[in-house]
């Protein structure tokens, strides 16, 4: 049983604030991701949950236990690393079972437990090498084994995967996620990497410049981010926000842009009342947006754009389009006729259309507004 | 023409070195090994004529040049090694052999025990003044030794110590500090910080960190040290004949000393029994070489 929980966590460097009055909770069993740009005080607030950094205010709670002032030792935690920081002169066997010995665990249990863990992770064969000998995707192995053979309530990891190169990344990534799994056991997980944050977590907390910008988990950040950060950030490509005016007609909300104009649906409309003459971002993903031609329900907004770039992508195609001297990033389906510098008409989805106030950058609303 | 033929060597070189395993043609390289052979030859001429002589009798060096020898092998004689280990200097060179393990053992492995924490707290720890107080004890190498002996020597008779063993291993650890301090520090500074947060994750106290996961990986390090300290030490003549002339304790290079006075012209012991006096630093040298080297770059280059 151990829930991760940071109220109000703050880290002061001198005059620059790291981290900035964050509270959020890790669940019991819950793979936890934090992701954000680099600096954004992901892995500042990881090394405090480590007990690495010290906190500057506020108090972190591990289980029942408030643990603010226990060293990483007595937080009953196992890290793993960005540079897996194993031991040179130590074998594989040793590494893993360091942590152990210097709990004074019993030799034959410690053995059982290395190769448990050995088996676990496929690596049996590799005890009694040097990390020197192994490869990075053996080392990282080695690390996740050092972790799981201490048992511990939870497990930090620091962006691990990101030594790994791309194709041993996807790999490692599905068995972190089965690690998980198995051994039901909170995981907070650090990572910059959005792509990770999505297929990894099942609840995901965004930060930025050390402000916690939202958590929630995949699905909802995806569908509903709080504001153009997160919008921006989650989803690849990212998030189109096009620049806009919100104006009414006879009662009718619509976004005027250059080149456009956006009549926005009931359901978004009526979060956006009263705001009209703001100005705002229209976001829409590339997905959500569609040639004329190929757009079957009833689109009352409708725009001239020109192809600048088209990317195959086998069972789609990214296509990057010229409108009123912006660039949207639209999603075709591979069928989907486009050349570069062919003008056509598109429209964008009136049903996945998000609000943000161009301002604060917060969002006004959402087309799905049925937030569970 | 010359020009052409290094210039299409240099672009071979690589692809032979790397693929084939070959280096270039002999012949691109021989101006770089005859110097090296040149430098080796000068270097190791005064230690060769040392050996040389050191087996030769009074009577041939004083007649002829040392390569005599090479044509004259009947001239080959032991009698100095015979006469230095039996003379009857004041203590006798076994002795004096012993003593010197005496002071040196300990001289070398008292800056290492406390030099090694030093520098992992200088490297690692947090405390006000670290820097200041690690550039202080660096700096105060620029003290001449020789300035120091006569305090020393006066600080030693008061605690009635002077002419014993302590009395050097108290100086030759104070002097080997600083430098076994700013080497071993620079080299642990060297080692990833994650290493030793993994370490105090893995449960491990400063304690635990320092002597098993820091001193194992500053063996380089230590075992460049030690063969620095180790051959000041064993080789010093200055401070040991300061603390101990005249007593039961004097080490090898200071009874080697009396054998010119204590024979007429002895110097042809002289040369057997500096041999004797090198042979230890010899055989520990060759079998830590690879670690010296590595402890020279140490201070430059992360380890």
């Amino acid at each position: 049983m151990a829930r991760v929980g940071l109220e109000h966590i703050w880290k002061r460097y001198g005059d620059v604030v790291a981290v900035h009055d964050v509270t959020l909770e890790a669940k019991d069993e819950e793979f936890l991701v934090l992701v954000g740009p680099s600096g954004c005080g992901k892995s500042t607030t990881l090394r405090m949950v480590a007990g690495l950094d010290d906190i500057s205010d506020g108090s972190i709670s591990i289980g029942d236990r408030v643990v603010n002032d226990l060293s990483p030792k007595d937080r009953d935690i196992a890290m793993v690393f960005q540079s897996y920081a194993l031991y040179p002169h130590m074998n594989v066997y040793d590494n893993m079972a360091f942590g152990l010995k210097l709990r004074k665990t019993p030799k034959p249990e410690i053995k059982r437990r290395v190769n448990e863990a050995g088996e676990i992770l496929g690596i049996t064969q590799l005890l009694d090498r040097k990390p020197k000998q192994l490869s990075g995707g053996q080392r990282q192995r080695v690390a996740l084994g050092r972790a799981i053979v201490r048992n511990p309530a939870v497990f930090l990891m620091d962006e691990p995967l990101s030594n790994l190169d791309a194709k041993l990344r996807v790999q490692t990534r599905a068995e972190i996620s089965k690690l998980h799994q198995r051994l039901k056991t909170t995981f907070i997980y650090v990572t910059h990497d959005q792509t990770e944050a999505m297929t990894m977590g099942d609840r995901i907390a965004v930060m930025k410049d050390g402000f916690l910008q939202q958590i929630d988990t995949p699905q909802v950040l995806y569908d509903y981010p709080v504001n153009t950060f997160v919008a921006g950030f989650i989803g690849s490509p990212a998030m189109n926000l096009v620049p806009g005016e919100l104006k009414q007609t006879d009662g009718r909300l619509r976004v005027e842009g250059p080149g456009m104009v956006v009549p926005l649906p009931e359901s978004l409309a009526a979060q956006a009342r009263g705001k009209d003459s703001s100005k705002v971002f229209l976001g829409v993903r590339p997905e959500h947006i569609a040639p004329k031609s190929q757009y079957n329900g009833n689109a009352p907004n409708e725009m001239t754009a020109t192809v600048e770039v088209v990317e195959h992508m086998g069972s789609k195609q990214f296509v990057y389009l010229g409108q009123a001297g912006a660039t949207l990033t639209a999603e075709f389906p591979a069928d989907a006729e486009a050349r570069p510098e062919q003008e056509m008409q598109i429209v964008f989805d009136p049903d996945n259309l998000h609000l943000f106030d161009e301002a604060s950058g917060n969002a006004i609303g959402h087309s799905r507004s049925a937030v569970a | 023409m010359s020009t052409d033929a290094i210039s299409g060597t240099r672009e071979q070189a690589p692809t032979q070195e790397s693929v084939v395993g070959h280096g270039p043609r002999w012949y691109t390289r021989a101006p770089l090994h005859f110097v090296i052979v040149l430098i080796s030859a000068i270097w190791l001429l005064p230690t060769i004529t040392l050996l040389v002589t050191s087996v030769r009798g009074i009577q041939d060096i004083s007649t002829s040049i040392w390569w005599t020898i090479l044509w004259k092998p009947h001239e080959f004689t032991l009698t100095n090694y015979n006469t230095v280990l039996h003379a009857a200097t004041s203590i006798g060179m076994g002795r004096a052999f012993l003593n010197s393990l005496a002071i040196t053992i300990p001289a070398t492995a008292l800056p290492i025990v406390i030099g090694a924490g030093a520098a992992y707290g200088f490297a690692w720890l947090r405390f006000p003044f670290r820097n200041t107080i690690f550039l202080t004890l660096v700096g105060l190498q620029v003290i001449p030794l020789q300035m120091l002996l006569i305090p020393l020597l006066r600080l030693f008779n008061q605690w009635g110590i002077a002419g014993q063993y302590p009395s050097l291993w108290i100086a030759h650890t104070a002097f080997g500090l600083p430098l076994t301090i700013y080497i071993m520090r620079n080299f642990m500074s060297g080692i990833p910080f994650d290493l030793l947060e993994a370490a105090r994750i893995d449960g491990a106290n400063e304690w635990s960190i320092f002597t098993r996961v820091i001193l194992p990986l500053s063996t380089p390090a230590i075992a460049a040290v030690a063969i620095f300290q180790f051959m000041w030490v064993w080789n010093d003549l200055l401070v040991a004949l300061v603390f101990t002339a005249g007593s039961d304790n004097a080490p090898m290079p200071v009874v080697v000393r009396t054998l010119s006075g204590a024979y007429d012209q002895g110097w042809q012991l002289m040369t057997a029994a500096a041999f004797i006096s090198m042979a230890l630093p010899l055989i520990i040298f060759f079998a830590l070489q690879r670690y010296f080297v590595a402890g020279l770059t140490a201070g430059s280059v992360k380890g």
